[in-house]
């Protein structure tokens, strides 16, 4: 434990002294949002997603749970203008809007269909911190036949509202993955935002 | 331990090194027609891959690997999870018939895989640039050189002698297979309906790595805050 202990926090002055003094000015969590806070938000998404992944629906009707419960607690405008990086800078408010919406829906399908694999398996929230500016809530998921694995969400407030905007399996994180997605798909496509938007819809 | 606390391990790598790139795309088109023409088919036909059959040739093989983990346990100066492993591979060589089932998952022993990448990381060697290698998938410079030596310090390959050790090869290709059909909806999600393949197994390769090494978001500058931006 003691070296445990050593080890990070040789990594956390590490890290200081290579933001230099932008590390210092970073802001703390706001006080509105808890670690609680946090930890509820994911504890009752979680008992939403395990409800579904036990409800023996259909793939389909499973999309439409899964898109509810993004919607309702994730930051999808924030996830979607992160996922289309730069290219976001230039696109008008309409463009955004119908990007947003499309993505939505993609996004859904694509992590609906792999809580596929969840089926029979649950979720289960065992802790949450505060880290950078936002929390991490740490989950593990417990999947037939399967080891456990880490599943960690990172939880904010500066929406307005307390959502998710993050889902960190094993390490793997969302927001650069779909980065990576999102960009090689419009690269495809010459750089054409309407033409995303419309195969996005599909996708 | 006081050496673990002097040793300085290597920093995660916070950008992706791929100066190969071009070669690299050519040996990952050649490996997707591998996965394509034998793996995925062959994988499909046997199924989820969790039958007692399968799941009985992982457990093998993966206890196989256990001595070579605790070997790096050691030269990682990581006793506890040497002992942990020791005790793991007694408790599955023997209750668990020679590896075929896991009792000591059951028993609060999970394994602890590690593999000399991980000792390289441990002693403080960087990652060096991105690979894809031929069959065998993606790597770093490091990890490359940590497959080449454990392959040599595998204990295993003192004591058994063929036929024995072609029965222990047999096994590790049967569960390559068996692996392939477990994770079928995540691998066919990356290599047959991303935008660019190459990209997101480099990713996901180098995230999961640094994971796996003791990596932390709290620290890790790939976790953004996308409220920053």
């Amino acid at each position: 434990m003691h070296n445990n202990h050593s080890m990070m926090s040789r990594r956390r002055f590490a890290a200081g002294f290579a933001l230099g003094s932008v590390a210092l000015a970073l802001p703390l969590p706001s006080l509105a949002l808890t670690v609680d806070d946090a930890k509820d938000l994911i504890g009752k998404a979680v008992a939403e997603i395990n409800t579904t992944i036990a409800s023996g629906k259909s793939q389909t009707a499973m999309y439409g749970d899964f898109e509810r419960i993004f919607s309702r607690y994730a930051d999808v405008p924030t996830i979607a203008r992160s996922a289309l990086g730069v290219a976001s800078k230039k696109a008008s408010a309409a463009q955004m809007a119908s990007f947003t919406k499309a993505f939505q829906g993609y996004i859904s399908r694509k992590y609906g269909s792999r809580f596929r694999e969840f089926i029979g398996g649950s979720i289960e929230v065992t802790d949450a911190r505060a880290i950078k500016s936002y929390y991490e809530v740490i989950s593990v998921a417990h999947l037939k036949g399967q080891a456990p694995f880490d599943l960690r969400w990172h939880v904010s407030d500066k929406s307005g509202k307390n959502l998710f905007f993050n889902i960190i399996i094993e390490g793997v994180n969302m927001l650069a993955s779909e980065r990576t997605e999102i960009g090689a798909m419009l690269d495809k496509r010459g750089g054409d935002l309407d033409a995303l938007i419309g195969d996005l819809k599909t996708a | 331990m006081l050496a673990v606390a002097g040793c300085a391990k290597a920093p995660i790598a916070s950008q992706v090194s791929d100066p190969a790139e071009t070669f690299n795309r050519k040996v990952f088109a050649f490996n997707v027609g591998v996965d394509k023409a034998v793996l995925q088919p062959v994988a499909s036909a046997a199924g989820s891959g969790r039958g007692p059959i399968l799941t009985g040739v992982h457990n093998f093989a993966s206890n196989l690997d256990t001595p070579g983990d605790i070997v790096n346990n050691v030269l990682q100066l990581r006793l506890m999870r040497a002992a942990r492993n020791t005790l793991r591979f007694a408790v599955n060589s023997t209750a668990g018939v020679g590896g075929l089932f896991d009792p000591s998952t059951a028993l609060g022993l999970p394994a602890l895989e590690t593999d000399f990448g991980e000792t390289l990381y441990v002693w403080g060697v960087g990652e060096g640039n991105y690979q894809m290698l031929p069959l065998l998938g993606p790597s770093t410079e490091r990890d490359t050189a940590g497959i080449l030596v454990d392959y040599a310090i595998n204990p295993l390959r003192f004591v058994l002698k063929s036929p024995e050790s072609d029965y222990v090869t047999g096994a590790k290709v049967v569960d390559k297979i068996g692996s392939r059909a477990r994770h079928s909806d995540t691998v066919d999600s990356i290599l047959y309906e991303s935008a660019d393949p190459y990209a997101q197994a480099r990713l996901l390769y180098l995230q999961n790595r640094h994971y796996t090494l003791g990596g932390d978001s709290a620290t890790d500058e790939n976790f953004e805050d996308p409220y920053a931006q």
